[in-house]
C-alpha cells in the first residue's frame, strides 16, 4: 500500500510557504488577510498530519509487532562514489509515537496561538514560522538516517531562533534568539563530528552509509573506544539541543519568545530531540557503558542543578524553563542507563504536562495584561477557573503524584536508575537515583510555590485596575485537552509490578529497542522493591508539596523570612549560580575581544582587504605601461607600427 | 651602368627612416604631411631602382601610380589641415589629442 509518508512533513511545509507568502505579500497593507483565514491555513497542516499519524497508528495496531515498520524512499540526495544517501523516511513505533504527540500537541498549540496572538502585527509570520518548525521536527523524527535527522535538527534550531526573537524590535529578545542559535550551534559541531566519525569508521570497513538500520547492522565494527567517542560526540549535540549542562543557558533566555512557542518548542518538542536521538542510536550507546554513564550523570546533575535554580525564580516562565531543563535531565538519566522506553515515555508525558503548564502560564500572562512576575499575582483561581484547573492538572502530573502521568514515567526512570547494574557503573546509578529523587522533591516544592503564588491567596495587585478575565475558547480548549492528557497519559505505561498487566508502552516500543540487547538496565529486581521505591517517590513528592504549602500557602510571611535568613544562598540561586556571568567573562568577552582586535583588524582589514586592494593596485601599475598603446596620439601609434615592422623584418631575415 | 643597386637601396632606406622619424616626432602637421611625402618618395626610389636593375617596365608603372596616389593624398591631407586649423586654430598634433589623461 502506498503509504505516502512524505505527506507528513510536506503538509506543514506547504502551510509555511503559503502563510509565509501571504505574510510577505500583505506586509505593506495595514490590515492584511483576515485572521480567521490565516488561522485555518496554518492549523490545517499540523492537524492533517496528526490525522495521518493517527491513521498509521490504527493500522499498526492491526499488524503483528515485528511488521510495524514502514520505509519510504523519496529520492537520492547524495551520490558520491559508493556513498548513497537517499532522502527516506522510517515509520516504526518509536517515530510514530514521537510523531503522534508532536503533531497532536503541536496542533493544539497552533489553535491556542490563534487566541494568544490575536491582534499581533506579525500574525501571519508567526504561523509561517510555527509551521516551518513542525516541518523540521517531523523531518527529524521521521528521518531514516543520521543525515536526515540532522537536517531536521538544524531546521528546528533555525525556527527556534526565528520564533524566540519573534518580537525582534526589542533588542533583548533578539539577543535571546541569537544566544539560542549560537549555543545550539556549539552542540551541533559535536553532533556533526560524531556523524563524521561514524561515517569514517564504517567506510574504513567498506560499508559506508548513515541509515539507522545500516549503522545498527554494523555496530559491532565500533570498538569500545570508537563507540564511546562517537556516542559522546553525538551526545554533545544533544547537550546543546536538549539544554543540559553546560549548554542549557539558552533555554531560560528563550522565554523571551511568545508563550505558545515556549510551550511547543522548548517544552514539548524541540528539546526532546536530543533524547529521541539517543534512543534512536541506542544500539550504539549500548556498545559503550562508559558513554552511557556520562549521559546519565550529566542528566542527573542537570536535573538537580536546574531544580535548585527554579526554586528561587520570580518569573513564572523562568520557573517552567528551569523545570524543563531539569526534566530533560531526568529523561537523559533514563535513556543513559538503557531504559529507552522509560525515557521516551517521560518525553511523552512531559510534552503533555509541560505544554499545559506553559499554556496555562500564557493564559495567566494574557489575563494579567503581560505581567509575568509572580510576586505581583495571587488569587487568580476564582477569576480563571479553567486555567487554574488545567495548570493544576499539569502541576500534579509534574510533581509526580499518582495516578497522574508524571508519576509513572518519572518513577520508571528512577527505578531503572536504582536497579541498574553494570560492572563499569558500579554504585553510581544509585547516586543518580538519589539525585533524581532530590530533584523530584524540589520539583514538587517549587511547583507548589508557583501554584500558590499565582492562583491562591490574596491578590497582590490592584484588582480594580487590572481587568482579569478567562481566556477565549481557542485558548481554553487546548488547555482542557492537554490537562486531561497530563492526567491520563500515564495509564499507557503502568509498570508490571503493580499487577496491572505488562507495561503497554514498553511493549509497544519493544521491537525498536530489542534488536540489540535491551541494555544493562532492563529493570529487574524484585517487584516488591519496586513498589517500595514507588512509595519513596510518592513520599518525597508529598513532602515537597507539603513544604511548599506550608511556606507559601499557610503562612506567606515565612517565605520572606526564609529568604532573608538564607540570603546568600537565595541570592546565588536567584542569580542562577551566576553561570551566565561566568560564561560572559570566560568566553563571550574574550572571543569578542579576539574577534575585534585580531580577526577584524588584522585578518579582515590587513590581509583580506589588502589582497583585494593589491589586485587593484597591480592593475593600476600595469596599466601605466600598457596605457601607452591607446593615448590617442597618432604619432605614437605610428611609432609602434614602425617598431613592429622592424622587428618583423629582422625576424624574417 | 651607374651606381651599384645597393647604393640606391641604402639611400631609399635612409630617406624612409628620415620620413618615418619626421612623421613620429614632429609636431607641426604640415611637416608631418611632408614626411609622408618623403616616405612615399623613398619607396618610389626603391621601385625605380629595381626596375632599372631587372630591366622591365613594371616598376616604372607602379611608381606612376604611387605618384598619383601621393598627390591625391596630399590634397586630402592639406584640406584636413586647413579644416583643423579653422576649427582648432592650431596645427600642433599634440593639441589635437582628445584622449589625453
Amino acid at each position: 500500500m502506498d503509504s505516502r509518508l512524505w505527506l507528513m512533513p510536506a503538509l506543514p511545509l506547504a502551510g509555511a510557504a503559503v502563510v509565509g507568502f501571504l505574510a510577505l505579500a500583505t506586509s505593506r497593507r495595514r490590515d492584511g488577510l483576515p485572521e480567521p483565514v490565516l488561522s485555518l491555513l496554518a492549523c490545517a497542516g499540523p492537524a492533517l498530519t496528526f490525522l495521518l499519524a493517527a491513521f498509521h497508528h490504527l493500522r499498526f495496531l492491526d499488524l503483528p509487532p515485528a511488521s510495524r515498520i514502514v520505509h519510504e524512499t523519496l529520492y537520492e540526495w547524495i551520490a558520491a562514489g559508493s556513498v548513497r544517501v537517499p532522502v527516506a523516511f522510517l515509520l516504526d513505533t518509536l517515530s510514530l509515537t514521537m510523531l503522534l504527540f508532536v503533531t497532536g500537541v503541536g496542533t493544539l498549540i497552533h489553535v491556542y496561538s490563534i487566541g494568544y496572538m490575536r491582534g499581533d502585527r506579525s500574525f501571519a509570520r508567526y504561523f509561517s514560522f510555527l509551521n516551518l518548525f513542525m516541518f523540521s521536527m517531523i523531518l527529524l523524527v521521521l528521518g531514516d538516517s543520521l543525515l536526515t535527522l540532522f537536517v531536521g535538527w538544524e531546521g528546528v534550531g533555525l525556527c527556534s531562533y526565528l520564533l524566540i526573537g519573534f518580537w525582534f524590535e526589542d533588542p533583548e529578545k533578539a539577543a535571546a534568539g541569537k544566544k539560542a542559535f549560537i549555543v545550539n550551534r556549539i552542540g551541533d559541531l559535536g553532533f556533526l563530528l560524531g556523524i563524521l566519525l561514524i561515517f569514517w569508521t564504517l567506510s574504513r570497513h567498506g560499508v559506508a552509509g548513515l541509515q539507522f538500520s545500516h549503522i545498527e547492522r554494523h555496530v559491532h565494527l565500533f570498538s569500545g573506544g570508537l563507540a564511546t567517542a562517537a556516542a559522546l560526540l553525538l551526545f554533545v549535540g544533544a547537550v546543546g539541543k536538549s539544554a543540559q549542562i553546560p549548554l542549557y543557558v539558552w533555554l531560560p533566555d528563550a522565554m523571551a519568545g511568545p508563550t505558545p512557542v515556549s510551550a511547543l518548542i522548548h517544552a514539548a518538542t524541540m528539546v526532546t530531540a536530543g533524547v529521541y536521538m539517543v534512543a534512536r542510536m541506542g544500539f550504539l550507546y549500548l556498545q559503550s557503558p562508559a558513554a552511557m554513564l556520562v549521559v546519565a550523570s550529566v542528566g542527573a546533575a542537570t536535573a538537580l542543578f536546574a531544580a535548585t535554580i527554579a526554586v528561587a525564580q520570580t518569573d513564572i516562565k523562568k520557573v517552567l524553563a528551569y523545570s524543563t531543563v531539569s526534566q530533560l535531565g531526568t529523561m537523559f538519566v533514563g535513556v543513559g542507563l538503557g531504559a529507552f522506553s522509560a525515557g521516551i515515555f517521560h518525553v511523552m508525558t512531559h510534552a503533555f504536562f509541560k505544554a499545559v503548564l506553559f499554556l496555562g502560564a500564557g493564559s495567566v500572562i494574557h489575563a494579567m495584561g503581560g505581567e509575568q512576575d509572580m510576586r505581583r499575582m495571587g488569587g487568580l483561581a476564582k477569576k480563571l477557573p479553567v486555567t487554574t484547573a488545567a495548570f493544576g492538572a499539569g502541576f500534579l502530573a509534574l510533581a509526580g503524584l499518582p495516578p497522574f502521568s508524571g508519576f509513572f514515567s518519572k518513577d520508571e526512570i528512577l527505578w531503572s536508575a536504582f536497579s541498574a547494574h553494570d560492572p563499569v557503573w558500579g554504585a553510581v546509578p544509585k547516586i543518580l537515583w538519589l539525585a533524581g529523587l532530590a530533584a523530584a522533591g524540589l520539583t514538587a516544592f517549587y511547583m507548589a510555590r508557583v501554584f500558590w503564588l499565582t492562583f491562591l491567596g490574596a491578590p497582590r495587585f490592584d484588582a480594580a485596575k487590572r481587568h482579569v478575565h478567562e481566556s477565549p475558547p481557542s485558548m481554553a480548549v487546548p488547555l482542557i485537552v492537554l490537562g486531561a492528557g497530563s492526567l491520563l497519559a500515564g495509564l499507557l505505561g503502568t509498570p508490571e509490578a503493580l499487577g496491572l498487566g505488562p507495561n503497554r508502552f514498553h511493549e509497544w516500543l519493544a521491537p525498536v529497542f530489542s534488536r540489540g540487547a535491551h541494555g544493562s538496565a532492563a529493570p529487574h529486581g524484585a517487584a516488591s522493591l519496586e513498589i517500595l521505591l514507588m512509595g519513596v517517590s510518592v513520599a518525597v513528592a508529598l513532602a515537597g508539596l507539603l513544604a511548599g504549602w506550608m511556606i507559601y500557602g499557610r503562612r506567606p510571611e515565612t517565605a520572606a523570612a526564609l529568604s532573608r535568613s538564607m540570603a546568600p544562598l537565595h541570592r546565588i540561586l536567584a542569580n542562577k549560580y551566576y553561570v551566565d556571568e561566568i560564561y560572559d567573562a570566560l568566553i563571550v568577552r574574550p572571543v569578542g575581544a579576539f574577534s575585534r582586535r585580531f580577526l577584524w583588524r588584522v585578518v579582515d582589514v590587513w590581509i583580506i582587504d589588502g589582497i583585494v586592494n593589491l589586485v587593484g593596485t597591480a592593475s593600476r601599475v600595469a596599466s601605466y605601461f600598457v596605457r601607452f598603446l591607446q593615448v590617442g596620439s597618432v604619432q605614437a601609434y605610428a611609432l609602434v607600427i614602425l617598431a613592429a615592422m622592424i622587428v618583423l623584418l629582422v625576424g624574417v631575415f | 651602368m651607374g651606381a651599384p643597386l645597393s647604393h640606391y637601396l641604402l639611400l631609399a632606406g635612409f630617406l624612409f627612416l628620415v620620413g618615418a622619424f619626421g612623421f613620429v616626432w614632429r609636431r607641426n602637421f604640415l611637416i608631418v604631411l611632408m614626411s609622408i611625402e618623403i616616405m612615399l618618395n623613398a619607396s618610389n626610389l626603391v621601385l625605380l631602382a629595381f626596375a632599372r636593375y631587372w630591366g622591365g617596365m613594371d616598376g616604372h608603372v607602379i611608381a606612376f601610380f604611387v605618384i598619383a596616389l601621393a598627390a591625391a593624398e596630399a590634397a586630402v591631407g592639406l584640406s584636413i589641415l586647413i579644416s583643423v586649423y579653422r576649427s582648432r586654430n592650431t596645427v600642433d598634433v599634440e593639441e589635437l589629442n582628445q584622449l589625453r589623461e
